[in-house]
């Protein structure tokens, strides 16, 4: 990342200043209405006087919680599931075609028997907020499990290392970086459906209040919100990484980038 | 055994393999809904022939078409501006020091959020979901292309700077072969994120598509039609998953080729 020298944050700085000058100018010159978009100024402030009600922090929450909890049942079901089925050839082959099917639906598509099911509630965005982090980590278990390295499970074979052993000190050490990467993905994608099922379905969360604003119409509101999201974006991305380096500071991808 | 046979029983492997699950899920699904009268789960029979009535005809032309219009023209175009604002960016490295928090801003910004944000802007018309697409799809693939042209072997670009090739010689023929893993990487998120899009547009105040049939027929309860709305959206996304394989193992032939020898 170029922000780590200083030219690349003065102009990393420009970039941004840039970016509001132009939304500024093309707002107050009347290049586009200002009641459908306003200045960067206004919005800036709204955000500032957004940040001071309870009514936001509440929706943030709310996205939070809905967030974690459909990151984390996907996650963990997803390593289970995952790490059993690419253990074991036969069945690893018996799924493959079921999974290359159910992997491309597109999530949204269930937001209809979601609403159903569990009406306008945080239990029908989970539904949508999992399945399709589920199968990103889901994919790069099985891909991680059978990369281990021919020779160095030769070896362990030779040295008569037991089931707990070679899962512990063979496919654990090959599988991580992986499961990280798919953790990463997961992360940020589990962010978009749960915004993305907020707006749709209606439960609470920053989505909806997007869709108040939007309704209202108070698009001030509306654009300040959506700088939030992208905000909480790019915070979402910042943390995987981070825990990335953490945990793979072993392993030589992380270790080259640290070189450079 | 005969050759005929010896040949015959791998390939009856490998389809009972691939087949095996899928029929035993379809006979489970029809099983466990034989005898109920589940309000929310019809049988596979029900959806199979709703699926048939609700989608051979007037609906393919209607809302199928249409859908999947919107869907190529809006994955065409973030294809075409990701690769050449991408490429663009990734050999400038002034620009890309420009551009890069706001890319990474804009990169996190849920798609959807901005379905709000257009709507206002352009209205509820084509464009307006044309741009939704756009402005989702578009950055997996100029990322993908910033990350491709810049991770180019040193060597290579240094060869062929030696033997004097510049310019759009040089793009042809050395940046864009050597960047085209990292952009057909961006282009398979691009076409999930689009095929997404294009449903979430469609269930904002839309007349026709597959999104508002999808929650037309969620919000009159019909739940068989429902049904099979959610299993033509999953055949689409198969196709286009097969289609864009197919696409990958032609364009990427030679690198997928590198990649199992290095595996050994």
């Amino acid at each position: 990342m170029s922000w780590t020298t200083s030219r690349g944050r003065v102009l990393g700085l420009l970039g941004i200043l840039g970016f509001l000058a132009t939304w500024e100018v093309a707002a107050r010159s009347g290049l586009v209405n200002q009641t459908y978009l306003p200045a960067a100024t206004t919005t800036l402030a709204r955000l500032g006087r957004e940040l001071g009600t309870p009514q936001f922090w509440a929706a943030l929450g709310d996205t939070l919680i809905t967030w974690s909890v459909g990151l984390a049942i996907a996650f963990l079901a997803a390593v289970a599931l995952g790490a059993v089925v690419g253990l074991v050839p036969f069945l690893e082959r018996a799924t493959h075609s079921t999974v290359e099917f159910l992997r491309p639906i597109p999530s949204v598509a269930i937001i209809p028997l979601a609403v159903l099911i569990a009406g306008l509630s945080r239990e029908a965005a989970l539904m949508v907020v999992v399945y399709a982090p589920f199968w990103q980590v889901f994919v790069q278990v099985l891909h991680g499990v059978a990369d281990v390295d021919p020779v160095a499970r030769d070896t362990a074979r030779s040295y008569r290392l037991g089931r707990y052993e070679r899962l512990r000190h063979l496919v654990l050490p090959t599988a991580l970086p992986y499961v990280i990467t798919g953790l990463r993905l997961a992360a940020s994608v589990a962010l978009i459906l749960t915004i993305t099922a907020e707006l749709v379905i209606g439960n609470p969360g920053l989505g909806r209040q997007i869709e108040v604003y939007r309704a209202a119409p108070d698009a001030a509101g509306l654009y300040a919100l959506v700088l939030v999201t992208g905000g909480l974006g790019v915070l979402v991305n910042l943390a995987t990484r981070m825990l990335e380096r953490r945990l793979l500071f072993w392993h030589p991808s992380v270790r080259k980038e640290k070189a450079l | 055994m005969t050759a005929l046979a010896r040949s015959l029983v791998p390939t009856l492997r490998t389809v009972g393999l691939a087949a095996g699950l899928p029929v035993l899920l379809v006979l489970g699904w029809g099983l466990a809904t034989q005898g109920s009268q589940s309000f929310y789960f019809p049988g596979p029979a029900t959806v199979a022939r709703t699926f048939v009535d609700t989608w051979f005809g007037p609906a393919f032309v209607q809302d199928v078409l249409p859908s999947l219009g919107r869907f190529g023209a809006g994955v065409a175009l973030s294809i075409v501006i990701g690769i050449v604002a991408g490429t663009a960016i990734g050999t400038t490295p002034w620009l890309r020091e420009l551009l890069e928090p706001m890319l990474e801003f804009f990169r996190a910004v849920p798609p959807v959020a901005l379905v709000p944000v257009l709507m206002l802007l352009l209205g509820i018309g084509d464009s307006m979901k044309l741009a939704v697409i756009v402005s989702g799809c578009v950055w997996p693939v100029l990322l993908n292309t910033v990350e491709g042209v810049r991770g180019v072997d040193p060597v290579l670009t240094e060869t062929s700077r030696s033997y004097r090739v510049h310019g759009a010689l040089a793009l042809r023929y050395v940046i864009l072969p050597a960047a085209s893993p990292r952009i057909m990487a961006g282009i398979r998120l691009c076409l999930s994120i689009g095929l997404i899009l294009m449903v979430i547009s469609e269930m904002f105040a839309a007349s026709s598509g597959l999104g508002y049939r999808l929650v037309y027929f969620q919000r009159s309860f019909m739940i068989a039609e429902m049904w099979s709305g959610i299993v033509l959206l999953g055949l689409i996304g198969v196709v286009v998953a097969t289609i864009f394989g197919f696409v990958d193992r032609r364009v990427l032939h030679w690198y997928h080729g590198l990649r199992e020898v290095a595996r050994g």
